[in-house]
């Protein structure tokens, strides 16, 4: 299961959503998720999926790949539905059985919430699917750079990003190594109360914690015997700057926003 | 003219136990005296824990000499001032090829080292795709190192080297973790850059198989230099190799095994070739 | 104990863009008390064929009988399987995680649901038996060299009492003495213990010297099986898999072409130095 997570995972291919500046993409997926929670109605929601398909379908990923993701999330998504479908109250019920009752309300709450939940999966791994680690953390930083006036280490803090998100398969790699050699010796992750399993889980999170530390010091020195400072005076192999898709991109995001309030305003229905 | 001139080294590990006091000194280098010509491959050869690795990261000045001089390129490592040039002109690779990879696209990981040097973008670009094509690593550039073969990923660390355009390359144990393909590979890229960059390699390794062809030898043992020459000199003391436990290749042993046991064969045999021609001598008398 | 493979495949990511036939139609037979090498390169699908064999990875298809039991049956008894064939994986150290060496390797036989003093016993004759100094037995195992962290974790797993062992690169990461020490331990565990080991290698070199029956995989497919003199004979298939031979199998192939009657079999410096002997008339 854990080999399904997408986030940190870039997907080469070359496509206009791949060429974009990161900092358009970053705005993007900040204005879509505020879309994504503030819309209202079912034209908004229309217009976002549009938006949504739009753009899996400009990355040239193949959409099930990008739906990997969910897998993760299946739980998250059952519970919210669940919760939603059976618990809120509403003006028609059509069945309930104690605290539990399904009205027109809780319909539209879980579908609403549902499609909510999975668009948001969806449009974030589409962002860090079609963008490098190190384009995004860039992107970040230069976003976030007036912040260093401020005294916020905001290199720092995008290069531990940029690092955390390459190392991040390799220990899910290494969870599933050690994990092996452990049942190799009779270990079980499976059986048992809260307590027995969490303590089950030292065999597996005490060596988890070495390598983590043994590869972190490593990578300190290898950075370091390649000149690496931690200060002003580096340059950019690839520097951002905005090209012409990028201002049109700009545009049609911010006319997306505008859209999808405007739609929310004028056909706030259902809800 | 040498570009690493190590004098009398000496670095010293300080135990403490818990209450932060010494309980004891090891000595990881002991009075080495190493000297590297311009355009050489040298090999330093050593089991774990002989010191090879910790002599490689004086160096690069990762670590610093207790006692003793070591100059490289000119440079002396104590000199604060000149820890970054000497880095720069001392480039690193090392054992484990997942924990030097930076960046999670190998052009990127490529670009690492320019980029920290401060090098015009353009020349960037140029550095990287020079440097790729070095390793024969070009047709992954776009690729996620994790995807990448151990051998694969030590070529990328070493063209990350090679973007900084260095002098001299130090290679601590690159094979150490590779299988049989992935260790050619990685010798054949070294070897290259060797001969046609014309830049000095230090290889650090316990294969003895990869250090046929230096131009020179050091064998290390509990900090210390223990044996140094080229390699048919090296090879050619079999039982002091043996006695310091040290591997010897298969046809270098055959070689000495039938000399002792009388037949008329030279001293330090070290390829097939030699040792067929020196029995089909010894056949026709 | 044997164990018989029966046309075992295992497919690696079903259902998923990149499925690939990790093992192919494996047919296999491992007797008691053999000295095993399963060779081939990264990706030929020896280490999945090891995990295979205590139940780690269950196969796509075919069957896998240990002692003449299914262990794919409903009712078979996992944790006994994996009591039975021990299984280290490779760099075995990354797994350790106890304050002691000796907590360590009580770990196995604790979970095998054996009381205490038994435990201790087992983990005491197993840090025995892979010659680890008793002087260490409390030292945290993350202070140890890295040849001695390696024994203690193939005492983790020895201290089940496995009637197989198998290794998947034991010697990885070990200088030469490391990797002889590891080498003369298997072959002494071997002897003594009456156990059966099966190693994991892609040096040809390395094993030609310790084991009696190699079993090269290529591809997923078993490719060649049989005494390593029979084995390196195929030097030529072996080349074209990215595999070598020993060094001494090309020269006294070599040899023999420019006329010297050599035996071609030879594998080892000891055979091989005998045969040139024997041919040059010195002995």
């Amino acid at each position: 299961m854990i080999r399904d997570i997408t986030i940190g995972q870039y997907y080469p291919m070359d496509s206009i959503i791949h060429k974009l500046d990161p900092r358009v993409k970053l705005f993007a997926t900040l204005i879509y998720i505020i879309a994504l929670f503030s819309c209202k109605g079912i034209v908004g929601l229309i217009v976002i999926t549009f938006f949504l398909a739009t753009a899996v379908k400009l990355s040239k990923i193949p959409f099930l790949y990008i739906t990997k993701g969910l897998k993760t999330i299946v739980m998250l998504l059952l519970v919210t539905t669940i919760f939603n479908l059976f618990l809120t109250p509403g003006k028609v019920t059509f069945w309930h059985y104690g605290i539990l009752k399904i009205t027109d309300v809780g319909i539209t709450n879980a579908v609403v919430m549902t499609v909510r939940l999975i668009y948001l999966i969806i449009g974030t791994s589409l962002m860090s699917l079609t963008t490098t680690p190190n384009q995004l953390t860039d992107g970040l930083e230069k976003s976030l750079s007036p912040l260093s006036k401020i005294h916020v280490p905001v290199h720092a803090i995008a290069m531990m990003m940029s690092i955390a998100l390459r190392f991040i398969p390799i220990l899910v790699e290494e969870t599933d190594k050690i994990m092996k050699a452990q049942m190799a010796r009779g270990a079980d992750f499976e059986s048992g109360n809260i307590i027995k399993r969490a303590k089950n889980m030292i065999p597996l999170l005490v060596p988890l914690m070495v390598s983590a530390f043994r590869r972190a010091d490593e990578l300190a020195m290898a950075m370091e015997a390649r000149c690496y400072t931690a200060t002003e005076g580096r340059s950019k192999m690839k520097p951002l700057h905005y090209e012409k898709r990028d201002k049109i991109a700009y545009v049609i995001i911010i006319s997306f926003l505008v859209i999808v309030v405007a739609a929310g305003i004028v056909i706030p229905y259902p809800q | 003219m040498n570009i690493i001139k190590a004098i009398n080294l000496v670095h010293e590990y300080i135990k403490r136990d818990e209450d932060n006091n010494v309980s004891g000194i090891t000595k990881a280098l002991d009075d080495v005296s190493i000297e590297v010509k311009e355009g050489d491959f040298v090999a330093i050869l050593g089991h774990n824990g002989s010191g090879k690795s910790t002599f490689a990261k004086h160096i690069n000045a990762l670590l610093s000499p207790t006692s003793g001089t070591l100059i490289v390129d000119g440079k002396d490592v104590l000199d604060p001032t000149k820890t970054l040039e000497i880095r720069k002109q001392a480039g690193m690779v090392f054992q484990n090829p997942d924990n030097q990879i930076i960046a999670s696209v190998v052009e990127e990981d490529v670009g690492f080292g320019p980029e920290n040097l401060g090098v015009q973008t353009e020349e960037i670009w140029k550095r990287v795709e020079k440097s790729l094509k070095t390793v024969g690593m070009t047709a992954y550039r776009h690729h996620s190192p994790n995807k990448l073969s151990g051998g694969q990923k030590q070529r990328v660390a070493i063209a990350g080297v090679v973007a900084m355009e260095p002098k001299c390359i130090i290679l601590d144990e690159p094979t150490a973790m590779l299988d049989p393909n992935g260790r050619k590979e990685v010798i054949e890229a070294i070897t290259e850059l060797n001969k046609k960059k014309n830049i000095t390699v230090i290889l650090i390794t316990h294969y003895m198989e990869e250090v046929i062809n230096a131009d020179f030898v050091y064998v290390m043992e509990s900090g210390k230099v223990i044996m140094k020459g080229v390699p048919r000199e090296i090879f050619s003391q079999v039982e002091e190799l043996k006695k310091h436990r040290l591997d010897v290749p298969q046809i270098t042993l055959l070689a000495h095994e039938l000399k002792k046991s009388g037949l008329d064969i030279p001293d330090g045999i070290l390829t097939r070739e030699e040792l067929i021609n020196a029995l089909l001598k010894v056949s026709q008398q | 104990m044997s164990i018989i493979l029966d046309k075992v495949s295992y497919l690696y990511g079903q259902g998923t863009s990149y499925e690939i036939m990790a093992l192919k139609d494996i047919s296999l037979k491992i007797d008691d008390n053999e000295f095993i090498g399963i060779i081939g390169h990264t990706g030929s699908g020896k280490s999945t064929l090891t995990q295979h064999l205590n139940g780690l990875i269950k196969a796509t298809s075919g069957h896998i009988y240990v002692d003449g039991e299914d262990i794919y049956d409903d009712d078979y008894d996992m944790k006994k399987l994996r009591g039975n064939v021990g299984l280290v994986f490779q760099y075995p150290e990354h797994q350790l995680f106890e304050t002691t060496v000796f907590d360590d390797v009580c770990f196995g036989p604790k979970n095998q649901g054996l009381d205490k003093k038994t435990v201790e016993l087992r983990a005491f004759e197993a840090l025995y038996n892979v010659g680890f100094p008793e002087e260490l037995f409390y030292s945290s195992p993350f202070e140890l060299s890295g040849g001695q962290k390696r024994r203690v974790a193939i005492a983790g797993v020895l201290a089940m009492k496995p009637k197989v062992l198998i290794l998947d690169e034991p010697t990885a990461g070990l200088d030469p003495a490391g990797r002889d020490e590891i080498f003369d331990l298997l072959k002494k565990m071997q002897q003594e213990l009456n156990m059966t080991i099966i190693l994991v290698s892609h040096s040809m070199e390395d094993v030609a010297n310790y084991v009696n029956r190699i079993i090269v995989m290529d591809k997923g497919q078993i490719m060649l099986d049989g005494k390593p003199r029979e084995v390196f004979k195929y030097y030529r298939e072996l080349e074209k898999m990215g595999l070598a031979a020993p060094q001494v199998t090309y020269l006294m192939h070599e040899l023999r072409e420019r006329n010297l009657d050599v035996d071609v079999d030879a594998t080892t410096v000891e055979e091989a130095k005998i045969s040139i002997l024997k041919a040059l008339g010195e002995i």
